[in-house]
């Protein structure tokens, strides 16, 4: 039986994939190279559709067996409520352990210091590489795709980290065909970035094909939103609204999910998933672009981020 | 999430008439800077409408903020502070735009000479690899050096573009000229299909659009081109060959006995009831089932994910290949192939490394380096010592364990590997396995050396 789908071009070749098809054979290809090669893998997850296509790749890659792998997510402790549901629920589904990495612990101990403009994104590296030190994690899954960004556009699928959780991008590994080099010395470990091949569109069109369920925040929904730096925040106790600045009710959803402080909504009326692509594949603002604060605070903001051990 | 993780694919009509129009083709390109390679990729970039406003708005700020008047596309593609600041690409960038007909993947490769390793890599993946020339300066060593990896890289499709027409006056004489010097070049390397294209990357003609300074031209733009070139194989020629990467044990209560081979494909087709054996051991079994990724089925191709379900219990482990029992390859410890070198540490006789080929990495000792190919003109350097970064040349290792490499001429994945620093486990040289080039070339290189050619298989 043949499954693959084929343009009117490729009829003469049956044998030719669809592009979800081809993506997600050489995802599975990354999930079950770590897995043969690496002794404590975990894979970094927030709740967030990224990550969500990510585990499902990896449920996929090893049923009917368990996947063999931990969970870690870093808790900001400024995200949304219903993603932290989502995220529970799917772990408990599926039989999965996580690890929460708590941002506010390391804060409440003094080990990490709250930043004037109160956004918590860049605060989770240092939890982050604690957390990977504590358990000897060795292979760190992460959803990042290159489309997102600049500096993750020169990312290696599998990403050597040094001692200190540092990305130089000077020194990394060439890549060649599918033959992934995951030595390390010990107390280095390596990124692994499946879904480095993804584009936005890929990612929704794959939610779609298979069925994932998503936190609805994912869809257009009424919700209070203030405006600050030309995008729509939630209030919270993270430190929203300033004095000037006005709670309203609007019809939005969320393209990308991270902290509450960093994480803009959008105008939007797709409250299913025909829609969303349709929104998606005639926006002309990428994702991080529409709603991340965080990668408009410099020209290197995600290099510089990442040099430091972000993901 | 749902546990409808089954690939059972499109459900309903309406998406699946949405997903069905999208093949995927990862390409290369290969130019140096003045050839206009960053223009003719931002401008497929643009003009197919994948840089979105805020990228262009990012960019057009970054090229106010350094008193440039006009956006600089560079700084589209060059991501980097250093790059940013010393103005060059130092890395292969992956980019990622689509029409409705196809998505692609480009592995933008600087074309400097000092960054072979870089084409190489791009080209490691690609199915197709434009080279650039300058309409002015026609054929240079720069191109040759550019087919030369295309060629031993086995990229199925090329495509020259002959860019800054508009600089020539659109002749269709200049075109002409260079598209035939350069196919007979290509063609003598064993590149199996060439297409010529006259473009100018600044103006736009025959990129996205048509050029309507070109009449005499009646072929596709580089786009049209690029959506519309087969992509594949046709696997059903391929011998299969199945590197096993991880065996699947549920050793659950429902699933006692379940033991799943799981891995990608590297070639050819799978069968249910295809009687296969297993290498190195060499043992033989019947394959009583296929699934690809939840789905199961009675015939599976490359390159999917699949899990293989065999009738009798042996022992097999990562490592291992699957093979058809009438299709076997020898494994040997012996091996001879042609390199690129990656490392700023030089490679020399007596070098011990490890070898990673498939799923199997075992060590392996550099027992001699017989030449060293200059790109330029094809001409062999005997006995050069050593290898440093961007070298070509052919390698002769012994391998601790037997394996089963394939001819990369046959097949890129079962015939390619990398050599890594056992100490540092740096990635050291790109390897592929067997002859370089096409006969043709061997025979061609030859004569021009004035030598009739050797016995034991040197082939550049």
């Amino acid at each position: 039986m043949r499954t693959a789908v084929t343009t009117l071009e490729e009829r003469d070749n049956p044998y030719a994939l669809s592009h979800l098809d081809a993506l997600e054979s050489e995802g599975v290809h990354i999930f079950r190279e770590v897995a043969g090669e690496f002794e404590r893998p975990v894979i970094l997850f927030s709740g967030g559709k990224d990550s969500i296509v990510m585990l499902h790749l990896a449920l996929k890659a090893f049923a009917p067996a368990p996947v063999p792998f931990t969970l870690l997510h870093v808790d900001t402790g400024h995200n949304f409520p219903e993603v932290l549901e989502y995220r529970d629920r799917v772990v408990a589904q599926h039989g999965l352990r996580l690890h929460v990495a708590e941002v506010q612990e390391f804060i409440d101990r003094g080990e990490l210091r709250e930043r004037p403009d109160g956004t918590r994104n860049p605060l989770q590296t240092v939890p982050l590489l604690k957390a990977i030190e504590t358990n000897r994690f060795d292979a760190v899954f992460g959803g990042g795709r290159r489309d997102e960004e600049k500096a993750r556009a020169k990312e290696r699928v599998f990403s050597l980290r040094d001692e200190f959780g540092g990305w130089d991008p000077r020194r990394q590994r060439p890549e060649l065909w599918q033959l992934y080099n995951g030595r390390h010395a010990p107390g280095e470990h390596v990124r692994v970035f499946p879904l480095s091949n993804w584009t936005e569109l890929d990612v929704w069109q794959y939610i779609a094909r298979e069925k994932i369920e998503l936190p609805a925040i994912y869809y257009a929904h009424e919700r209070e939103v203030f405006s600050r730096s030309g995008m729509w925040l939630a209030p919270g106790e993270w430190g929203g609204p300033g004095d000037d600045e006005r709670v309203e009710l609007r019809k939005v959803r969320y393209r990308t999910v991270g902290d509450m402080s960093c994480t803009g909504a959008v105008d939007s009326d797709a409250d299913s998933i025909e829609k969303v692509i349709a929104e998606i594949a005639a926006s002309r603002l990428t994702e991080r672009g529409a709603t991340r604060a965080d990668d408009k605070l410099s020209e290197a903001a995600m290099e510089d981020r990442k040099r430091e051990g972000y993901f | 999430m749902t546990t409808s993780f089954s690939g059972q694919g499109p459900v309903d009509a309406a998406a699946d008439a949405a997903l069905a129009a999208t093949s995927l083709l990862r390409f290369a390109t290969a130019g140096s800077v003045d050839d206009g390679k960053s223009t003719l990729v931002g401008r497929l970039l643009h003009d197919s409408k994948s840089v979105l406003a805020d990228q262009l708005e990012a960019v057009e700020s970054a090229s106010r903020n350094r008193g440039q008047d006009t956006p600089d596309l560079a700084l589209l593609t060059d991501g980097l502070r250093a790059e940013r600041e010393q103005g060059i690409t130092i890395d292969v960038a992956y980019r990622y735009f689509a029409t409705p007909r196809r998505r692609f993947i480009l592995a933008d490769t600087p074309g400097h000479v000092q960054y072979t390793r870089n084409m190489v890599t791009g080209a490691s993946t690609a199915e197709l690899a434009v080279v650039l020339v300058d309409a002015r300066n026609g054929v240079v060593e720069q191109t040759r050096r550019h087919a030369a990896v295309a060629a031993l890289l086995r990229v199925p499709h090329v495509v020259l573009a002959v860019n800054k027409m508009d600089l020539v006056d659109y002749d269709e004489d200049v075109f002409a000229r260079i598209a035939e010097e350069f196919t007979r070049y290509a063609a003598s390397l064993g590149v199996p299909e060439i297409t010529a294209i006259p473009i100018s990357a600044l103006v736009g003609d025959n990129v996205v659009t048509a050029s309507a300074h070109m009449d005499w031209y009646g072929g596709p733009t580089v786009l049209e081109h690029l959506e519309t070139v087969a992509v594949g194989d046709d696997p059903s020629d391929d011998p299969a060959r199945f590197p096993v990467q991880y065996v699947i044990r549920p050793q659950s209560a429902e699933r006692p006995d379940y033991r799943g081979y799981a891995g990608q494909i590297a070639s050819g087709l799978l069968r249910v009831g295809q009687r296969v054996t297993v290498q190195p051991s060499g043992r033989s079994s019947t394959i009583e089932g296929l699934d690809v990724l939840g789905q199961s089925v009675d015939v599976a191709w490359a390159p999917q994910s699949v899990t293989v379900l065999l009738a009798d219990d042996l022992d097999i482990s990562r490592g291992d290949m699957i093979v058809p029992s009438d299709a076997t390859v020898t494994p040997s410890q012996d091996l001879t192939a042609t390199v690129c070198h990656l490392h700023d540490t030089p490679l020399t006789p007596g070098a011990r490394v490890l070898l990673k080929h498939t799923t199997r990495t075992v060590k392996a000792i550099v027992k001699e380096i017989p030449s060293r190919l200059t790109l330029d003109d094809l001409s062999q350097h005997p006995e050069p010592g050593r290898l440093v970064a961007n070298d070509i040349g052919r390698v002769v290792l012994r391998t601790s364990e037997p394996l089963p490499v394939d001819a990369y001429a046959d097949s890129r994945r079962t015939g390619s590997f990398v050599l890594i620093d056992p100490a540092d486990g740096s990635t050291l040289t790109a390897g592929m396995a067997g002859h370089a080039f096409a006969d043709a070339v061997r025979e061609t290189a030859e004569a021009e050396a004035g030598r009739a050619p050797d016995d034991d298989g040197w082939d550049f």
